[in-house]
């Protein structure tokens, strides 16, 4: 067939090069230009300095702070703020400004252990209930139901009360917290993955892979992994805060973190004997830790606009 | 014959005893460097017909012999063997091809998996070999697909499907998406590469009229299945089942001035969980008698008008032999074809 080939329809005819490229229409294109988007978006720009500042606090903290967290400077008790302790000091005699900075290492620590936990079991059981189907993924989503059933706060309560009393080293405590929030907050993860993979593998670039011979792992890893990519991000970046402020609650409590480690919690509860007096001592952990919630959230959402900006026209 | 498929079921159980038959007995043959078209209404089994000879849907009875193997029957690593001959190319080329990878990527992606190509040097030879086939440059691989238009994704599409060097590749309406002005410039590259490299196709599709244009033999199914199947001079020359006339007769005419009578065909077809007794056409046939409810009509070679049997010529009517002539007058240069006409 095809004798005739139309004057249209010469392969290489000079008018058929790739341009003029045609704007995307059905689908979400590939991230470049999301940090362009980004940084054009001044609530999110502003978000990550202050982000890119607490990472900077807390990453050399031993070298940053003037003191030592634990360290007790005799004789200025509750002191405000001076040359010597900038910030003031708080009951123990500790320097605020130090402990603060040393607080965003372990909000910040916390946040990111927690993270990848959460990332690393929500994908798996997201991914292998989503692209297996069937008993497999009931199974599985039995599970994470059972485990989203309870607050996630209550579930860190009790692991840390079964397990916490156990140790008596304080720096076991933020292992525990690790644990305890990061059994709580996968199962969310997984939902997210498990539904955008759902959608994913009916899409017809995975049919397609198929029918070229590409194996189970190779359409996850290289067909339905990187389209999971961007959501995965929005929702862990939004999630850290969540972390943050849970890891803050525990400590508030008396049971996440434990003295002499600093946590903001922690330094907002230690606080409130004195807060009448010295409000520094509690509006300032907790001006830091409204910050960096904050600007993980808005960072999130700055985010999910970059990544997909027909979303945000549409709105 | 490079691909038989012989009496191919794909039925779909819903739950509560219903199944939906979307192919229900289907048989025909490919030969090599021959277009078989494949056409009638959505819905009718055409598309899942093609991914069951394909193994990308579950059949549920029936053999499909390829090149003298048996597809259904083959293990893992021989069904990966044989996808290097067997490829698809689909209808929606936005929905086909991974967002994030490049065009390279994609295009390479068969040669990583089968091992083939040689060395990364050699493979992005090859893949600018396969853009520039498809009429694409080879600067198109660092690109992604969304820098591309319908009729460009579409190349890409086929260049992957090129790329392991298959005998047949199944064409599922590969042009029903794209604009009207670039369809001419994608079937040509089809026609194109068929006669350069000998591919069969088994081209899905519901424009008769481009079907027409391209296709050796045409196959026209209703309800899952083939109602009439010949060559495609024949079919249009000198249709034999009432439906495949119904389909002649709605294909418009851009003539004005001709009025036509009105299609016959109306309504939607059965659903294919409740399918008709005897003929499955007979509820919307303008010939249905009574023994059309009574006996599912096979699918049989029909008399030519000299009384000799037109092997080549089959059609799942009982009135085959008996249907009124043809009138070409109603129609008389048969559907005009979407696509410049050889």
């Amino acid at each position: 067939m095809a004798e005739a080939n139309v004057e249209l329809a010469e392969p290489n005819a000079p008018g058929e090069t790739v341009g003029p490229m045609i704007p995307p229409t059905g689908l979400a294109p590939p991230a470049h230009g999301t940090w362009r988007r980004l940084l054009r978006n001044p609530v999110a720009a502003a978000s990550l300095v202050v982000l890119l500042f607490m990472a900077l606090v807390a990453l050399p903290a031993p070298a940053l702070a003037p003191y030592e967290f634990a360290r007790q400077d005799a004789g200025y008790q509750l002191a405000g703020p001076s040359a010597r302790h900038p910030l003031g000091t708080d009951d123990l005699a500790r320097d605020t400004l130090s402990r603060l900075v040393y607080g965003a290492r372990i909000s910040l620590t916390v946040a990111v252990l927690v993270e990848a936990f959460v990332v690393t079991v929500g994908l798996a059981v997201g991914l292998i209930a989503g692209f297996f189907g069937g008993l497999v993924d009931t199974a599985l989503m039995r599970v994470t139901d059972v485990v989203l059933a309870f607050p996630e706060i209550l579930l860190a309560i009790l692991l840390l009360g079964l397990f916490g009393a156990a140790s008596a080293r304080p720096e076991a405590s933020l292992v525990l917290v690790v644990v305890a929030l990061g059994a709580t907050g996968w199962p969310s993860l997984a939902r997210l993955v498990r539904g955008q993979v759902l959608g994913l593998r009916k899409r017809e670039f995975v049919e397609a892979a198929r029918a070229l011979g590409a194996t189970n792992g190779r359409i996850v890893l290289r067909h339905i992994l990187p389209n999971l990519l961007s959501p995965l991000l929005v929702a862990v970046t939004v999630d850290a805060a969540g972390v943050i402020l849970a890891e803050a609650t525990l400590s508030f409590l008396g049971i996440g973190v434990q003295r002499p480690y600093p946590s903001w919690g922690r330094m907002i509860n230690d606080a409130l004997d004195y807060y009448e007096y010295h409000p520094r001592l509690l509006i300032l952990p907790s001006l830091a830790l409204s910050l960096t919630v904050l600007a993980l959230n808005f960072l999130g959402d700055g985010l999910r606009d970059a990544l997909d900006p027909r979303a945000r026209n549409r709105s | 014959m490079l691909l038989s498929v012989e009496d191919l079921h794909v039925h779909f159980p819903l739950g509560r005893g219903q199944v939906v038959r979307a192919v229900d007995g289907v048989s025909f043959g490919i030969g090599r460097g021959e277009t078989l078209g494949l056409v009638g209404e959505s819905g009718c089994g055409k598309s899942t017909t093609g991914r069951a000879i394909l193994r990308l849907v579950p059949a549920t009875r029936g053999r499909v012999m390829f090149d003298g193997r048996d597809v259904f029957a083959l293990g893992t690593g021989e069904l990966r063997a044989l996808r290097r001959r067997m490829q698809i190319v689909f209808q929606d080329p936005f929905a086909s091809l991974s967002p994030r990878l490049s065009v390279g990527q994609i295009v390479s992606e068969p040669l990583e998996i089968h091992g083939v190509g040689g060395a990364p040097r050699e493979r992005d030879e090859k893949v600018a070999a396969l853009l520039d086939s498809v009429g694409l440059p080879r600067e198109a691989s660092r690109r992604f697909p969304h820098e591309f238009s319908g009729g460009q994704r579409q190349r890409i599409g086929i260049a992957r499907a090129l790329a392991l060097d298959p005998d047949l590749i199944l064409l599922d309406e590969p042009v029903s998406a794209l604009d009207i002005s670039v369809r001419a410039q994608v079937v040509n590259l089809l026609q194109d590469l068929q006669e350069r490299r000998g591919i069969a196709y088994l081209f899905v599709g519901h424009d008769l009229s481009l079907i027409r244009h391209v296709a050796h033999r045409v196959a026209v199914m209703y309800l899952g299945r083939i109602v009439e199947i010949a060559p495609a001079h024949a079919l249009y020359a000198d249709p034999r089942h009432p439906y495949t006339r119904s389909l002649l007769l709605a294909v418009p005419v851009p003539d004005p001035a001709r009025r036509r009578e009105r299609a016959p065909l109306e309504g939607d077809p059965p659903s294919p969980i409740d399918i008709p007794s005897g003929c499955r056409f007979r509820t919307r046939c303008p010939h249905a008698q009574e023994i059309c409810a009574r006996e599912d009509p096979p699918l049989v070679p029909v008399l030519g008008a000299d009384g000799q049997v037109r092997p080549e010529h089959l059609s799942a009517c009982h009135f085959a032999n008996s249907l009124p002539v043809w009138n070409n007058a109603t129609n008389p240069e048969g559907p005009q074809p979407a696509v410049p006409s050889r």
